[in-house]
């Protein structure tokens, strides 16, 4: 299971901007480093990040090697109804992980 | 004071370090006026955390739990308190119970005496003899992410509290070496500890604003690492700096330099596992 830290408020007015910071663990390899066998390490990063609130897509990004390891990410949305907003990270080797939080708007 | 001839006058630096003045050399008729002054130096703490010397950033970084990255380790650590390992089959919360109970305050006073045989040992150590000891397993390597994930989470039980290095005679020799390597000059820049740690601290290396040096936040995610890394890492990145040659891994040094610096920062808050740049 992925190791994942998002803050998100529980509840928001409807029309509110609030903000979701998500923090996850992963080394974002770069694919450029030899390792102590003098080999190139290969490349294993998050390649996308994906929000969606009820299923409507509302935050997305695309990640590249230069982003450091354990990537924290700050991004603002309005509430617009109450559900579930689903944090998704893809990436090299495979790598998935998900993460719900639920929300109250009133 | 035991005899005129070892009479001394001791205080602590702003930096923390202490100074001592033996009275002969000062003679008596100024023993007064340095009494006065002595006052004066005390009344303000002019100890500072590397935590304080950050910017507001970082700060706020390290003090949001969903954006510190050390607490990543931390949810690492808090599975591994409560999962069984080696041939005793015990989990740490076996023996311990809830670690907001039993492990509150044990971060701030390490380097401690554990039992013997094993003697003088830092936090790192001492769960790694709980492992060997008590849960019959392998020790964990020394700056694996398992092992930091632990003190991490062992040392967010003592976020806030004082560091309260203990009064254990047996850590007062271990002390004496550390000061005594943290004033030595070494390496080809023939720098020692205290030349930028007392001495300039405050001021810039490059980028960088030399900190007071007090391990206030171990184990810390550092942000050029981009890992969480333990006191005697920070060390050995300072003795590489002032190219001199590191300690074997594991070598007493790190462990002197750190009881000393414990020493040397008591009293201030900890707030660990933190952000450092
Ligand atoms: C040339 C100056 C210099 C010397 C000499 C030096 N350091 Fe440092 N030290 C630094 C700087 C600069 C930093 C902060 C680096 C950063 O945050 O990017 C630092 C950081 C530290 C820290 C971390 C403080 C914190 O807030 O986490 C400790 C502890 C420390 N040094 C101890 C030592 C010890 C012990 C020695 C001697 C073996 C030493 N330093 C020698 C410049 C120096
Ligand atoms: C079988 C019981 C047992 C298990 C399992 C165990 N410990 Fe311990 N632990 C002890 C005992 C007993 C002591 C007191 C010192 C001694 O006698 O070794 C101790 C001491 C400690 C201390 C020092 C406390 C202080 O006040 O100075 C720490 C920290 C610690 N243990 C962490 C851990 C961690 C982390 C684990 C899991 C990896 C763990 N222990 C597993 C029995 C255990």
């Amino acid at each position: 299971m992925a190791n994942v830290l998002v803050n998100a408020p529980k509840t928001a007015k409807k029309g509110d901007t609030i903000e979701i910071k998500a923090l996850i663990m992963h080394p974002m390899e770069t694919g450029f480093r030899p390792g102590t066998n003098g080999r190139i390490i290969p490349r294993n990063i998050v390649e996308d990040f994906t929000v969606t609130w009820n299923g409507r897509e509302i935050f997305r990004m695309r990640m590249s090697p230069a982003i450091a390891a354990n990537p924290f990410v700050s991004f603002f949305t309005v509430a617009s109804e109450s559900g579930t907003v689903v944090l998704r990270w893809s990436g090299d080797e495979g790598f998935v992980a998900e993460h719900r939080v639920a929300i109250a708007v009133t | 004071m035991s005899s005129a001839g070892d009479a001394a006058l001791e205080w602590r630096a702003p930096s923390g370090r202490l100074r001592r003045i033996p009275l002969v050399r000062l003679g008596f008729a100024l023993a007064g006026v340095f009494c006065a002054s002595l006052a004066l130096a005390q009344s303000g703490d002019l100890r500072r955390s590397g935590y304080q010397e950050m910017g507001p950033a970082l700060q706020k970084m390290q003090d949001d739990d969903t954006a510190n990255p050390a607490m990543l380790f931390v949810q690492v650590g808090a599975a591994a308190w409560a999962a069984k390992a080696g041939a005793a089959g015990k989990s740490c919360a076996d023996c311990h119970g809830d670690a907001a109970v039993s492990m509150k305050g044990v971060a701030a006073r390490y380097p401690a005496v554990a039992p013997a045989p094993a003697g003088p040992v830092d936090l790192e150590g001492r769960i790694n003899l709980c492992r060997t000891v008590h849960q019959q397993a392998p020790a964990l390597v020394a700056e694996s992410d398992d092992l930091l994930a632990l003190s991490a989470f062992v040392t967010l039980q003592s976020r806030g509290l004082p560091i309260a290095p203990p009064d254990d005679p047996a850590l007062a020799a271990l002390r004496a070496q550390g000061r005594d390597l943290y004033e030595r000059r070494q390496g080809q820049l023939n720098l020692s500890c205290a030349n930028c740690h007392d001495d300039n601290a405050g001021h810039r290396l490059a980028g960088a604003v030399i900190p007071q040096g007090h391990p206030t936040g171990y184990p810390i995610y550092r942000l050029e690492w981009q890992a969480l890394g333990s006191i005697a890492r920070r060390l050995r990145n300072c003795v590489v700096g002032m190219r001199a040659e590191p300690w074997q891994p594991g070598a007493t040094e790190y462990l002197a330099l750190e009881a000393y610096l414990m020493d040397r920062a008591r009293g201030m808050a900890l707030d660990g596992p933190g952000v450092r740049p």
